[in-house]
């Protein structure tokens, strides 16, 4: 009797657990689903314009025709100043908070900053930028002043990505160094820093990809929807990818209905493969080993 | 005395080496009264301790009783080792070590062999020759004079000649060992810390060790950290026996190992009583 | 020449230490350049945003009026009532969206999944995060608002619940991953133990890791909570933009972010209704700080005890 009571209540459990294990596999779908389907929607929408041509032409008709160059030109160039201010600073903070600082006070509310900071809206940083690098260095709405603000607001990202890969190099080997009469700069340059090289490369790419997107903190500080010109310096405006899917999509009228969907797939393809590769590289630096 | 302080490098020698072109001057240390604390906890307490120039001294003692702190401190490890209090002086040459302006310099004039072997993740070569290319040298000619005769040193030599450029921090456990023994080495060191060296080395790299230990104490000093109480009456002049961070004792090895003790717990430890 | 000493080893400062002692002072520097640039922020902001704050406009006015007309030539409101609706309803619906799911996918990927399929999981919320919110309100805009015109026979798509959607699907990644990490934070000897009394995987699950766990998820929410309240680009295009108290999922409402994003570029630096938004961006700043903080607060009290 006792025996079968138990195989009952065994058989109600199994089924109830299968239950469960279904009810969250189908939420885990749903989550993920809508960026396939988002990526499907994109390119059949958009994937037949865009071309080489598209990526490297012109826009025509008051910007209801053509190509994306000067928006794609004008993302490069915005992410690559905001990585020339941010990389070197992150990475030095990141040297500072594994390598020097020792559990105090200030430590802990560095830590508490940088969260914080990754927690600022895009917005406000937006406000921010104009407040202090457009009015206050007197920079205008420049592409500098807006890679600055791009550059603030993805710093914790390289700070936490070049911090963590910098922890993954075992203590063993900073004490070994130490004890061969190396300077905690000697023992950074010679040992830490090759072996995290990686890391901190992959943390770029990442910050790469979320820097490409960003809109809000661009849009007063240095992106504009049009200019005639390519920028000739870093005190120019420029053009974006992201602001032109937003003008593209809410401002113009008359719009040929594929150019904001090949937009769109641009932005989100450039986003997505930086993403994609340094989650790759990350996953094929896990698979080395070196000691 | 003249302490290292007053290193000129006047002598120009176009033939020399790096190594021939400095004397060595082993080291001779003091350590009066110290303590070492971690926290609350003491590791340490009151030790004092005389270690000559060209010698080799022992120390033995169980787990725990604070020997590899003291090699801590002598290196000033202590300042990069979150926790760790060192007070009571400690002199090398005469010098208190605690008013060396470069705490670098002291350590490099100091080698030391951990019990967990250390390959660093750079090439063998690399390995040995970190400590002289940390000290500016860059001629590559004399940087393969240093690394060969510090590897032959290390009795290394012949197993990796052909594999310089692998990684050291790929060798067996046993190799990475002598690795470690080249690369203090290659510090061209006045006092050399080996910390229980022989607990992942194979018995007959250990006596080969040891008979190269016998030859270094020619051009400095050695300090051996030791949990085989054989090893150090093979190799060292003097032993000193710690238990639970106090130094119980320290003799003339042989006198050690004959009885003349002065504490009974030496005697007990040293015949396998406890340990 | 024999009579000179020449020691191998120096204890003089040499180079290299006086380099150290550079490096040091230099990444310092940088090491505080978060604490710098956080009270940067609130300064540069309030720095503009003052002239508002302490200028005609009461502050009663400010949170007690639901009218933001700050074009209004003859009498301009500043009330910021519908604003804060605006936000608080959308974030409001993309928590009841996001809370079920991403904690139903963190158990799922934390205690259900194993090997590869966790892995290819993980990578795909990761890249489900890094779609850029711009794109997002692109596909509030063009794909979900004609798609809620047909489904509900309404005659506009932007709205409470365009936003909402488009919001939980940006919020959802956050916070699966960080309760995922609060799930695996649980150790495994909680669960062999309940194991060995007989407890099935959900019992487990239920009685076990999610009541340990607590914390830790409270964590992710209030984080996923601190990102809506501070997402712009996708509120604006989504939520159809205009003023409002919503009384239902299909009423357009407009945010805090979005009315900044919307009419700063429209203002002359130094005009009230500049103030008006940069004094926005103050009570933003303040609000998602109080998130944050409490967010970590919580989750570091997990990793602690």
């Amino acid at each position: 009797m006792h025996h079968f009571a138990t195989t009952g209540i065994n058989q109600r459990n199994s089924r109830t657990q299968e239950l469960f294990r279904l009810l969250f596999m189908m939420m885990t779908v749903l989550l993920v689903l809508p960026v396939l389907i988002i990526m499907v929607t994109l390119i059949y929408k958009g994937g037949a314009i865009v071309t080489l041509d598209f990526l490297l032409s012109n826009p025509l008709d008051g910007m209801t025709a053509g190509g994306i160059f000067p928006a794609l030109f004008g993302t490069i160039g915005l992410v690559t100043v905001a990585l020339l201010v941010s990389v070197p600073i992150g990475v030095a903070a990141a040297i500072y908070l594994s390598e020097y600082a020792s559990d105090t006070w200030l430590t802990r509310l560095i830590n508490l900053a940088i969260i914080n900071l990754a927690g600022v809206p895009s917005i406000v940083h937006a406000l921010f930028g104009v407040g202090a690098f457009v009015i206050f260095f007197r920079f205008g709405t420049s592409i500098l002043a807006a890679s600055c603000t791009l550059a603030v607001m993805t710093l914790p990202v390289v700070i936490v990505a070049t911090r963590e890969s910098l922890q993954s190099v075992p203590m063993a080997f900073r004490e070994a160094c130490w004890n061969m009469g190396a300077t905690r700069w000697q023992t950074i340059r010679r040992i830490v820093l090759p072996n995290a090289i990686s890391g901190i490369l992959t943390g770029v790419i990442l910050e790469v990809s979320r820097t490409a997107g960003e809109t809000a903190p661009i849009m007063f500080t240095g992106a504009v929807f049009f200019t005639p010109f390519l920028p000739q310096s870093v005190f120019d405006q420029t053009m974006a990818l992201s602001l032109h899917l937003f003008v593209l999509s809410t401002q113009v009228p008359g719009v040929s209905e594929a150019l904001p969907y090949g937009v769109a797939l641009v932005l989100i393809s450039i986003v997505l493969l930086m993403n994609s590769a340094s989650i790759g590289f990350r996953m094929y630096l896990r698979g080395q080993k070196k000691w | 005395m003249v302490v290292a302080d007053s290193n000129v490098r006047t002598l120009s020698d176009p033939e020399s080496t790096w190594h021939q072109r400095f004397h060595s001057s082993p080291m001779k240390i003091e350590v009066n009264d110290l303590t070492i604390r971690y926290g609350d906890t003491t590791i340490l307490s009151g030790v004092n301790l005389n270690i000559r120039k060209n010698e080799i001294f022992g120390i033995i003692g169980p787990a725990n009783s604070g020997k590899t702190s003291l090699l801590k401190a002598l290196n000033r490890m202590d300042e990069f080792t979150p926790g760790m209090k060192v007070t009571g002086d400690i002199r090398v040459n005469g010098l208190d070590i605690r008013h060396v302006k470069n705490v670098y310099g002291l350590r490099r004039s100091i080698g030391v062999v951990f019990p967990l072997p250390v390959g660093l993740p750079l090439t063998v070569f690399e390995n040995v020759a970190l400590a002289p290319r940390l000290g500016g040298m860059n001629n590559r000619a004399e940087l393969n004079i240093i690394v060969e005769r510090c590897l032959r040193r290390a009795a290394l030599w012949d197993e990796v000649k052909d594999r310089l450029n692998s990684l050291g921090s790929l060798l067996s456990g046993g190799q990475q060992q002598r690795l470690t023994i080249a690369r203090a080495l290659s510090q061209e060191p006045d006092l050399l810390m080996l910390d229980e060296f022989s607990i992942a080395v194979d018995p007959v790299t250990t006596m080969r060790i040891e008979d190269i230990l016998k030859e270094l104490r020619k051009e400095m000093t050695i300090i051996l950290v030791t949990n085989l109480v054989q090893q150090a009456r093979r190799l060292a002049d003097r032993t000193a026996f710690f238990l639970n961070g106090e130094c119980v004792e320290i003799g003339v090895t042989e006198c050690l190992f004959t009885g003349q003790v002065q504490d009974q717990r030496t005697q007990d430890y040293l015949s396998g009583r406890f340990g | 020449m024999d009579a000179v000493e020449v020691h191998r080893h120096s204890f003089q400062r040499n180079r290299d230490w006086y380099i150290d002692q550079f490096v040091q002072h230099l990444v310092f520097l940088a090491g505080i350049s978060a604490i710098v640039l956080i009270i940067g922020i609130f300064f540069f902001i309030t720095k503009e945003g003052m002239a508002f704050l302490f200028g005609d406009v009461s502050m009663s006015e400010v949170f007690g009026s639901m009218f933001w007309e700050p074009s209004d030539e003859d009498a301009p409101d500043y009330g910021i009532l519908a604003l804060i609706a605006g936000t608080a309803s959308v974030s409001g619906l993309a928590m009841i969206v996001a809370i079920p799911f991403s904690l139903g996918a963190a158990i799922f990927i934390a205690e259900f999944s194993s090997g590869t399929t966790r892995e290819w999981l993980k990578v795909l919320i990761e890249l489900l995060a890094a779609i850029p919110s711009v794109v997002w309100g692109f596909i509030g805009l063009s794909i979900l608002n004609p798609l809620i015109i047909d489904l509900f026979d309404v005659p506009v798509g932007l709205n409470v619940l365009n936003a909402g959607l488009i919001l939980g699907l940006m919020a959802a990644p956050i916070m699966t991953s960080i309760a995922e990490d609060a799930l695996k934070a649980v150790p495994d000897r909680y669960r062999e133990a309940a194991e060995a009394m007989g407890a099935t995987r959900w019992q487990i699950t239920f009685r076990v890791v999610l009541p340990a766990a607590k914390n830790g998820l409270l964590g992710a929410v209030l984080l996923g909570v601190g990102r809506g309240f501070g997402e712009t680009m996708a509120v604006l295009m989504a939520t159809g933009h205009s003023v409002n108290i919503p009384g239902s999922v299909f009423d357009s409402v407009r945010a805090l972010t979005a009315t900044i994003a919307a009419e700063l570029g429209e203002t002359a630096r130094g005009s009230e209704h500049y103030g008006a938004l940069f004094a926005i961006g103050i009570f933003l700043f303040v609000i998602t700080f109080v998130i944050n903080l409490s967010a970590d607060l919580i989750v570091r009290g997990v990793k602690e005890s």
